[in-house]
């Protein structure tokens, strides 16, 4: 076995054995139980003092909604605010100006949404100040989603009917207990590794070659730290954790990969401690591991073995496909963080996913369509619960009962609420996409791909799928910075950001409500190994139904041509 | 018979073929809104084909193609409203022929004051009956409308109905007043009072139900729809981005495709069948011969989880019977015997004629003791029965404590012999009953339960379905608990009164359970409405028949068990054909997806993995698939999906390879065949 194979390996082993403790204590953490940072309280009890916050104050679901929406509507304020005024406002030692109102509008949004689909590049397009707003986002954006989560789990596992705790406890203990702790552990490491932590700005250097260059700096390990660890993506530099400080070598490239799936890992994990949910929390990890392996296999596969069209012309295809990739990581580990970024709302890369091969490609848009395998922070469970809904109902039905998930009944409120969401990620991309492709074909607005055909197509089809799926990630290939994109990305992800969180807090909170109905042996049982079989048939039919048609004239043209 | 079934499925077929194309009408079928979408579909095909015939220059293929594809679609529509009308018609004719024994017949109609007496007798036609008149049925006389016995008894019977022929004792007051029109009166002379006016019997409400003019979706259905537009909206967003999509590779698509492609994957099999379905599970009920107040009771029974049986007549034949007579220490047997004759002479209920019988046959030549002066009935009160001799004895039967708390009032001795018997018998699942003479006992008649044959097994059935059986019995609990072991129910009540029954059905629903039950008297009707499922006995009190949602014709307890199992499997039936219909769309994705696009990207012939003839047989066949799929599972949407009970993973498993996995497999097949076919055909024309 070579040894870009056993890399590959011990990253994902790696992440799954830290997961697990970190799965545990994330449980203690929102259940009450003593943890070894307890002494945070009284800090954390300022903060619900000075805020006028009861912590243990229970919340109807409608109430938990608006506390979150409320808080999300004052971040996007104060990012349009400083976003737009950086130019002018202090911690900008490199002068950069501010941003267009429609790319602050893309920007803000991009970042509360734990989305950080970045059409301006950090060196040139933030000032320092901008950047700690942002790193800002990237905390609460990923403790909202995880906030939320914890609500569902909460409602699931909940033996009071209707008891759902407290949205701003579950938000404060998450930053304070979770993405503080692990961010500052991480960050530490990687500016032992090299990544800049300062505020001064570009440094002046002489090259070997005797030129003089400037490189940028600042408060970088801070962010890529919370960048990895919140699934956020949005790196300090325009490359991302391609550029050599951003992510300098091998280790914090394994590092910065375990962070990527370590917490939405972890949570499912956390499911596991919650009062009679093993069962339920070991079956949603074999599906999410097995909709992962079914997706990081293929694109590595691809990736090692080349290009055939450079094989032909002579090439040794030994290093695999190396176009697009940094050969500090090689190409088998740039294939796997490109299916963990993806699969998980994560976005951040280490190679440019235009480069790679089309079927691995499909394999990274196929992961943001179907947007839960592991999936972003909190977020990534919300949207398996859909597809949970949607396969308990037809299972339900297929075992001769009226459908429950954990003793309470599916009916058709639930229903109407998953269908609309389940419909809502396919609506967003295929409309935008088709937009997109409408209005190059009308030539209204041209000059944005840089690729035609097949490959143009999925350049378009990967941006709003990264869009929608609060990724964040780009295919690259597309000049985005247009009034066009930025307010058409924006408006994607703002609806597919709000409404996936929103339904199914909804749905959690009336089945919270419902009575419970005892189990019998003519209970469908959701920890069974033949549930998990139709959650994952209902998600990849659903997604292969949606999304067939599009992908065939992108990534699947693009391959049989090539592979001809 | 075998000719007289086909030509009643011959003439069901016309009558449903007729109102498919009534039901073609758009305000009718926008209820469905999967099979509403084929129709508009086909609306637009049908402008297009005229189009292409007109004209010349519009690249949107030949008429005669344009014109397959509408006819395909429009049959598609025809095939569903088909199914649910066939659904309608077989229901109709069912209850039809139920309520044909019940035509017009005479009726001995009492009017109160008459005009030559007051109570006098006239013979009108039953149809002129309506609710609260009074009509009198003598021996032979067909019982002209469904009615509660206000004064008299009568055997009936009623074959005509249940088909058993063994006639039925009907009599005022109890709880068996309730009879049925259509059936015969074989003895006596009854007078009933008529409980519906005609055309609003629990039969006609039946009807009006299956016929659709007051069907109504169950939450259910209403579920399973909303998640059938999702899909079905799903898909057209599918197909309508797909037009810049494939401009955008040069490619452009025709009305006709796109119309073919969305209509083969939105789901039209399970959207076209699911009113049939529901129609389907009542119809299976009625078969039962029970009459479903509404289609929601149906699928309710399925979610049972407790299930409430009476002991007598459902675990155990009919009443007890005398089975031993335990003299007490130094009584003669026949002494014993001939005092427990004596006791009940004049008993008539079951249990002392066979106290009576048993006794007789123990008497051994021992002469009477006495001659009867006074007889002295059953109470509550008392709990005890008897007579009283003309030589004043008194003897007398009842509990044990009764007659113990009696016997010891008046100075004498309960012997631990007797007490240790009572015991020992109610132990053994018997009812003892002491018998006393002048308050010395004498000796313990025991009386036993016979348990049904082959109950356990239909327990044991219940048990794998996930139903909780309860026994409710007047029973102590000693004996409650021995017949609950024998015939193998998870629980029981004892000592039960009417009101325990409510109790218990509160707090299991308060705990989340379902519950069903079936009863006959009055005072079940508050347990009939409180339950989830409450199935009326036919022969019961109206109160009783008003209270629950089902009527059994057949008077069966047992019956329970098979409407659970109607309820689950038109939930199951439901579910196995949405897997089935949208498990079909993998395949149908890899008739048309290469079709549409093989001529501008001949790579995507890679995809075409059925190897079918040429893209517009590959659509034509695909389409074809779809409409003919609809009639081929008409069959199974009426049977239903057979339910086994073998715990639900081990069903959903079954499930799942039968309709998911095979529901990948079969339409490859079917495209493929019709595909040859198309070509075949296509071929030959040229």
């Amino acid at each position: 076995m070579n040894t870009e194979m056993i890399g590959i390996m011990v990253i994902v082993g790696l992440t799954f054995a830290m997961a697990l403790p970190l799965g545990k204590y994330i449980a203690k953490v929102y259940l009450g139980q003593p943890t070894f940072l307890d002494f945070l309280s009284p800090i954390e009890n300022c903060f619900y003092k000075i805020c006028g916050i009861h912590p243990n104050r229970e919340m109807d679901w409608k109430s938990q909604l608006r506390a979150f929406l409320g808080l999300n509507l004052i971040w996007f304020l104060l990012g349009m605010g400083v976003l737009m005024l950086q130019g002018s406002l202090f911690l900008n030692p490199d002068h950069n100006p501010s941003m267009s109102p429609d790319l602050a509008f893309n920007t803000a949004v991009s970042f509360i949404s734990n989305t950080n689909l970045q059409h301006y590049s950090g060196e040139s397009g933030a000032s320092y100040l901008s950047q700690l707003v942002l790193v800002f986002f990237q905390f609460v954006s990923a403790a909202c989603g995880i906030a939320a989560c914890v609500l569902v789990f909460q409602a699931m596992t909940t033996r009071v009917a209707g008891k759902l705790g407290n949205f701003y406890r579950y938000f404060m203990l998450t930053i304070t207990r979770i993405l503080l702790p692990l961010s500052i552990v991480l960050a530490l490491i990687l500016s032992f590794r090299g990544v800049p932590m300062t505020f001064r700005g570009k440094q002046t250097l002489i090259t070997l070659q005797g030129d003089t260059t400037r490189v940028s700096r600042g408060p970088a390990a801070a962010m890529i730290a919370i960048q990895q660890l919140g699934t956020n993506g949005g790196g300090f530099y325009g490359a991302n954790a391609a550029h050599p400080l951003e992510n300098p070598d091998y280790l914090t490239n394994a590092l910065e990969c375990i962070s990527i799936l370590l917490i939405p890992v972890a949570l499912i994990f956390a499911l596991g401690f919650f009062p009679d949910a093993k069962g339920l929390s070991r079956m949603i990890f074999f599906v999410m591991l097995a909709g992962f392996l079914i997706l990081a296999v293929p694109a590595i596969y691809f990736e090692l073995h080349g290009n055939p069209a450079l094989t032909h012309s002579g090439i040794s295809p030994g290093q695999g496909n190396m176009e697009g990739k940094e050969v500090r990581f090689g190409a088998g580990a740039s294939a796997l963080w490109g299916v963990m970024t993806t699969v998980t709302s994560n976005g951040s890369v280490n190679s440019m996913h235009d480069s790679f091969m089309p079927l691995s490609g499909m394999t990274e848009m196929m992961g943001m369509m179907v947007n839960c395998f592991f999936g972003g922070v909190g977020v990534g469970f919300l949207n398996f619960y859909i597809y949970m809904i949607i396969a308990v109902f037809i299972s339900g039905l297929m075992v001769g009962r009226t459908p429950e998930l954990v003793g309470k009944k599916i009916e058709a409120r639930e229903m109407k609420i998953a269908s609309i969401i389940a419909l809502l990620h396919p609506f967003l991309i295929l409309c935008a996409a088709a937009l997109a492709v409408h209005a190059d074909l009308s030539r209204h607005i041209t000059g944005w791909l840089t690729n035609p055909g097949y490959h143009g197509f999925s350049e378009m089809l990967y941006e709003y799928s990264s869009a929608s799926a609060n990724n964040g990630s780009e295919f690259g290939g597309i000049n985005a910075n247009t009034p066009f994109w930025n307010i058409s990305d924006g408006m994607v992800m703002i609806f597919s950001r709000y409404l996936p969180i929103i339904g199914p807090v909804a749905i959690a909170g009336l089945l919270a409500g419902k009575k419970r109905v005892p189990e019998s042996a003519g209970t469908l049982r959701t920890d069974s190994g033949t549930f998990g079989l139709m959650v994952l048939a209902v998600i990849v039919i659903i997604a292969a139904l949606s999304f067939f048609p599009a992908l065939s004239l992108g990534p699947v043209a693009e391959h049989f041509t090539l592979y001809r | 018979m075998k000719e007289n079934h086909a030509s009643r499925i011959r003439g069901l077929l016309r009558i449903a073929l007729g109102q498919a194309f009534l039901k073609l009408d758009p305000r009718k079928l926008i209820h469905n809104p999967v099979m509403f979408t084929v129709e508009i579909g086909t609306a637009i095909m049908a402008v297009v084909t005229w189009l292409a015939g007109t004209r010349p220059g519009l690249s949107q293929g030949t008429v005669a193609y344009n014109a397959a594809i509408t006819i395909v679609l429009f049959i598609t529509v025809l095939f569903a409203n088909f199914a649910e009308a066939f659904a309608e018609a077989r229901g109709k004719a069912q209850a039809d022929s139920l309520r044909k024994s019940r035509q017009d017949t005479p009726a001995k109609k009492i009017f109160p004051v008459g005009e030559m007496y007051v109570n006098e007798v006239r013979v009108v036609r039953s149809s002129e009956l309506v609710k609260g008149d009074l009509f009198l049925c003598e021996a032979n006389d067909i019982i002209p409308m469904d009615g509660e016995i206000v004064e008299g008894m009568a055997s009936i019977d009623e074959s005509a109905i249940t088909g058993e022929s063994a006639p039925v004792i009907r009599e005022s007051g109890g709880d068996r007043s309730g009879v049925t029109g259509g059936t015969r009166v074989l003895s006596d002379r009854i007078t009933v009072q008529v409980t519906a006016n005609p055309g609003e019997t629990f039969l006609d409400q039946m009807i009006a139900l299956v016929e659709g003019a007051s069907r109504r979706k169950t939450p259910n259905e209403i579920a399973l729809t909303i998640l059938l537009a999702g899909f079905t909206i799903m898909f057209l967003i599918v197909c309508v981005t797909l037009e810049p999509f494939g401009e955008f590779a040069h490619t452009s698509i025709t009305i006709a495709s796109f119309i073919s492609l969305f209509v083969c994957l939105i789901p039209t099999t399970i959207g076209g069948l699911l009113s049939a379905i529901g129609i389907a599970g009542m119809n299976r009920a009625l078969e039962a011969n029970v009459i479903t107040k509404s289609g929601r009771a149906v699928e309710t029974a399925g979610d049972v989880d407790v299930l409430l049986l009476d002991k007598t007549g459902t675990i155990t034949i009919g009443n007890r019977k005398a089975t031993g007579l335990w003299p007490a220490e130094g009584v003669d047997p026949g002494e014993f015997a001939a005092y427990c004759a004596l006791a009940s002479k004049a008993d008539e209920t079951p249990e002392g004629k066979s106290v009576l019988e048993l006794s007789t046959a123990a008497l051994n030549g021992h002469p009477v003791p006495g001659e009867v002066s006074q007889w002295i009935p059953f109470s509550a009160e008392t709990r005890s029965s008897g007579v009283n001799l003309k030589d004043g004895r008194k003897i007398r039967k009842g509990s044990s404590d009764v007659i113990r708390s009696a016997v010891v009032r008046a100075g004498q001795e309960f012997s631990s012999a007797t007490g240790e018997r009572v015991n020992q018998i109610a132990a053994g699942g018997g009812t003892p009953l002491v018998v006393s003479v002048d308050q010395k006992v004498y000796g313990v008649i025991e009386l036993q339960d016979v348990i049904k044959p082959g109950i356990q097994d239909r327990f044991d059935r219940l048990r794998k379905m996930g139903v909780r059986t309860v026994m409710v019995t007047g029973d102590n609990a000693l004996t409650a608990r021995y017949i609950a072991g024998v015939a193998g129910v998870d629980d029981f009540i004892a000592e039960a009164k009417p009101v325990d029954k409510m109790d218990f059905i509160r707090k299991q629903q308060q705990m989340g359970r379902l519950v069903a039950m079936m009863g006959d008297g009055t005072n079940d009707a508050p347990a009939l409405a409180q339950a989830d499922i409450g199935v009326a006995m036919n022969s019961g009190t109206q109160a009783a028949k008003e209270a629950g949602n089902m009527v059994d014709l057949d008077n069966d307890p047992t019956k329970l068990i098979e409407i659970v199992e109607i309820g689950k499997q038109l939930l199951m039936t439901r579910g196995s054909l949405t897997t089935f219909s949208i498990a079909n769309d993998v395949a149908k994705y890899f008739a048309i997806v290469p079709a549409l696009f093989i001529t501008s990207i001949p790579a995507l012939q890679a995809l075409n993995i059925m190897h079918l003839e040429s893209p517009a047989s590959a659509i034509l066949s695909a389409i074809i698939f779809n409409a003919i799929i609809i009639p081929l599972l008409i069959p199974l949407a009426l049977r239903g999906v057979a339910y086994k009970p073998i715990g639900a993973s081990a069903l959903l498993r079954r499930n799942l390879v039968l309709y998911g996995i095979g529901g990948i497999i079969v339409p490859f097949i079917g495209i493929k065949a019709i595909d040859l076919l198309v070509g075949f055909f296509f071929m030959a024309h040229h």
